[in-house]
């Protein structure tokens, strides 16, 4: 693959240029949301929100699912190692994450035992090492990543590793794509679909977009010109009067997906209602353990949970809907920074507020 | 969202592959994936293959993108 | 009597012990007169003349054995850079290790002979020395902390105070290889040509202050790589740093450890490489220099000087794609992710 070509500057200027002639053409500027953490931090890396405008607005939406895991999902882990002397294991992504009273990381330095997994399949061989105490894997992603645990939950049965848990925290996207589509306040264009949970949904899971909301949409991959053509075929579509949802990552997206991934899914997960941190209650979009996987579910083990505390004056959740600006939240780079974050926003380094802050922060007045 | 890179599978044995990019190797699970064949470009994610590289896709993408820009070119003043 | 395969408490208290591991296995390692004498401090020989520096360093790197070397090549490399890139002639090393009780012998023998090869390619001597030893589950096998003597030549002013607007910054070699090498190991990722890139960079420097080029500063970007070597720079000299996406050399093999991982080259430790701020006309004569030395033959010019400016970050990256994006400091220890 001619991977240089997607970063080439020809390429993105063209793209650039065709896209001014749609805004032009439509004759209003355009308000598009990405909902993938993995895209703010490309255009953020890329330094596209700012090449885009004023034609077009570039939002950042509850795309990182780590920073939409409620607080209360890490005291429940915390009191996990605390009242069973549970072992968690981790992906990277949450170590740093704000719980009520601390975080992961702190958690380690005051003595339990917390490890940080590239992959879920890593926490079955801890499982075995660790016969004399429950191991939970703290299961947090979006559909591209809950397939990944349940396979290793699957592994987990039938080596019978008993002490192997899972603390179910997965999120699916199309609630929550929903929920936003049906925002008026937020005056969408369209959306840019997250490339790799569509390896898994397939295409024509966020079909319903067009059909139901009349908004087009865009499954694009992670490079400068993969985001800028979907920008383009979404200010066409408008342009046009179309809303469909066209698939511009065919050389990894089908429109059926994944359907061995869908159906591991489907048995060893049911959907259940889920807290998005900051957007609150969304129905039917969690993960949660079916009955069969009841026995691994770290769930259901009695936890001494403190009432979540949130941290005041945190914007998380209207940073999280695109209907403010990092700026724009009081805590923003006052305390609230990479180095000590006080919302999830600005602990993942995908987060919307920790994107801003490392790659736009220069431009505001007053900061560093 | 997600982190999830090409890799090309140079071995497998039932549902365990061995994946390899620029000289790098992992072993990872083709437990989502098990049509996998050896050769085949794979996108492996937390240490699974959760989809397969569609090269004439890939191929036509690049097309794509230099038709556009050569067009830019063209118009060029 | 033959010697315990492991380290014990024993071998820490001083007493006989504790001589059979200096004698038998780090005074043939580290030879040399003043070592020898095995007295309380290190009569050094006459000073040669010049500035002196010290330095000082602690190498707790996981794992303790990795592709490229070991903890005792890292220990002495690392200690002999830090004086190098000052613009020191390194001399002389001290070396002293805690141990874990339980450590293999073999390891520690290892590590003992690798950091004497080391001293010996660097010309160094490692002429004191000490051992300690911590109970099981209290170390991770071998620390190691050093101190490093050198002499700086007369007339050699280099530091981030020559640094000017204009000037260009030098690599010598590609970045990141240490780093991703033992990422590598700690997360079950093989890869035959990587390897971290620990070496000794005196001769080096010293081929390049030969050159006549008009060389500004050094410094080896170790913990925090590239990255963190710049923010210093251009917090200490007031002045941004622009790095080219392009011509900052990369193996393949790093890039894909880190993609995988999550990782950024830019912010994965080197072990020898130096990175200098060069007068700009006089970079080509810089790098022609650098590449005629075996650990310079890949050096590149990596990035420029400029003036600061309002709402420009003081770091940045110069990307492929043609835009300058702002290059912030790290928080932390960079995990590696999935999202």
């Amino acid at each position: 693959m001619e991977e240089t070509l997607l970063y080439d500057r020809r390429t993105v200027e063209a793209l650039r240029a065709a896209i001014a002639r749609e805004v032009d053409r439509l004759g209003r500027p355009l308000q598009i949301m990405e909902v993938c953490g993995t895209h703010t931090h490309a255009i953020a890396e890329a330094g596209l929100r700012e090449a885009l405008k004023p034609g077009v607005r570039l939002i950042s939406g509850p795309g990182c699912p780590v920073c939409v895991t409620p607080v209360s999902y890490l005291d429940r882990a915390e009191a996990l190692a605390r009242n069973h002397g549970a072992l968690l294991c981790t992906f990277g992504d949450l170590f740093r994450v704000p719980s009520s009273t601390g975080s992961l990381e702190r958690l380690r330095a005051e003595g339990a035992d917390v490890r940080i997994l590239y992959s879920p399949r890593d926490a079955l061989a801890v499982a075995r090492d660790n016969t004399s105490r429950p191991v939970v894997f703290l299961a947090v992603g979006f559909e591209t990543t809950a397939p990944t645990v349940a396979a290793a939950l699957l592994e987990a049965e039938s080596l019978g590793l008993g002490n192997f848990y899972l603390l179910p925290g997965h999120k699916t996207v199309p609630q929550a794509l929903r929920l936003l589509a049906a925002d008026p306040a937020l005056r969408l264009d369209g959306f840019l679909l997250p490339g790799h949970v569509s390896v898994v949904t397939g295409a024509g899971a966020f079909a319903f977009l067009g059909r139901e909301f009349g908004l087009p949409s865009a499954v694009v991959g992670f490079t400068p010109a993969d985001i800028l053509r979907g920008v383009l075929e979404i200010a066409r579509q408008r342009a046009e009067g179309r809303a469909e949802t066209a698939n511009l990552y065919g050389r990894v997206v089908t429109e059926e997906g994944n359907p061995r991934a869908r159906a591991l899914m489907e048995r060893l997960f049911r959907p259940c209602d889920a807290e998005w941190r900051g957007l609150g209650v969304i129905p039917g979009s969690g993960l949660g353990l079916a009955e069969e996987a009841a026995p691994h579910d770290a769930s259901l083990l009695p936890a001494e949970v403190p009432p979540p505390r949130e941290p005041r004056g945190c914007r998380c959740g209207e940073v999280l809907k695109g209907a403010v600006e990092p700026p724009q939240c009081p805590l923003f780079g006052k305390p609230c920074t990479p180095d000590l974050p006080v919302g999830a926003c600005m602990v993942s380094s995908e987060g919307t507020c920790a994107a801003w802050y490392r790659h736009e922060r220069w431009r505001l007045e007053g900061f560093p | 969202m997600c982190l999830a890179i090409p890799m090309k599978l140079v071995k497998k044995d039932g549902w365990q592959g061995e994946v390899e990019l620029r000289g790098v190797r992992r072993t990872v699970s083709l437990m989502l994936l098990e049509e996998a064949e050896v050769g085949d470009h794979l996108l492996i994610h937390a240490g699974y293959a959760i989809g397969k590289v569609d090269e004439e896709e890939a191929r036509l993408t690049v097309e794509g993108l230099e038709r556009l820009a050569g067009a830019m070119d063209g118009e060029a003043p | 009597m033959s010697r315990p395969d492991r380290i014990l408490m024993g071998h820490g208290a001083g007493g006989r012990l504790t001589r059979e591991l200096v004698r038998e296995v780090f005074l043939p390692a580290f030879a040399n007169e003043a070592l020898s004498v095995l007295s309380d401090s290190a009569l050094l020989p006459a000073w040669p003349g010049g500035r002196p520096a010290l330095t000082t360093d602690a190498f707790v790197v996981d794992p303790p054995v990795f592709p490229g070397g070991d903890v005792g090549r890292l220990a002495v490399c690392g200690t002999v850079n830090d004086l190098a890139v000052a613009g020191a002639r390194p001399l002389w090393l001290s070396f002293a290790l805690v141990l874990e009780e339980g450590a293999e012998m073999a390891f520690v023998e290892r590590c003992a002979r690798s950091a004497a090869e080391a001293a010996r390619e660097a010309g160094v001597s490692i002429v004191a020395g000490d051992t300690k030893v911590v109970p099981r589950g209290k170390g991770d096998r071998l620390y190691a902390v050093t101190a490093g003597i050198g002499a700086v030549p007369e007339g050699r002013d280099w530091g981030d105070h020559r640094i000017e607007a204009g000037d260009r910054i030098l690599v010598t070699g590609p970045v990141g290889d240490h780093g991703a090498a033992v990422m590598a190991c700690r997360h079950g990722l093989s890869a035959e040509g990587l390897r971290s890139d620990v070496a000794p960079l005196g001769g080096l420097v010293e081929v390049l202050a030969a050159s006549g080029a008009e060389v500004h500063a050094l410094h080896d970007p170790t913990r925090g790589g590239v990255l963190v070597t710049c923010h210093e720079v251009a917090e200490r000299s007031g002045l941004r740093m622009v790095l080219s996406e392009r011509d900052l050399p990369v193996r393949g093999e790093v890039r894909a450890v880190c993609d995988l991982l999550g990782l950024s080259p830019l912010s994965s430790p080197c072990e020898g490489r130096a990175l200098v701020w060069v007068r700009a006309e006089d970079a080509p004569r810089a790098l022609e220099a650098l590449r005629k030395h075996p650990l310079g033959r890949e050096a590149a010019e990596a990035g420029r000087v400029e003036a600061p400016a309002a709402g420009r970050s003081p770091v940045a990256l110069e990307t492929v794609s043609g835009e300058e994006r702002p290059l912030d400091l790290l928080s932390g220890a960079e995990l590696p992710r999935i999202c």
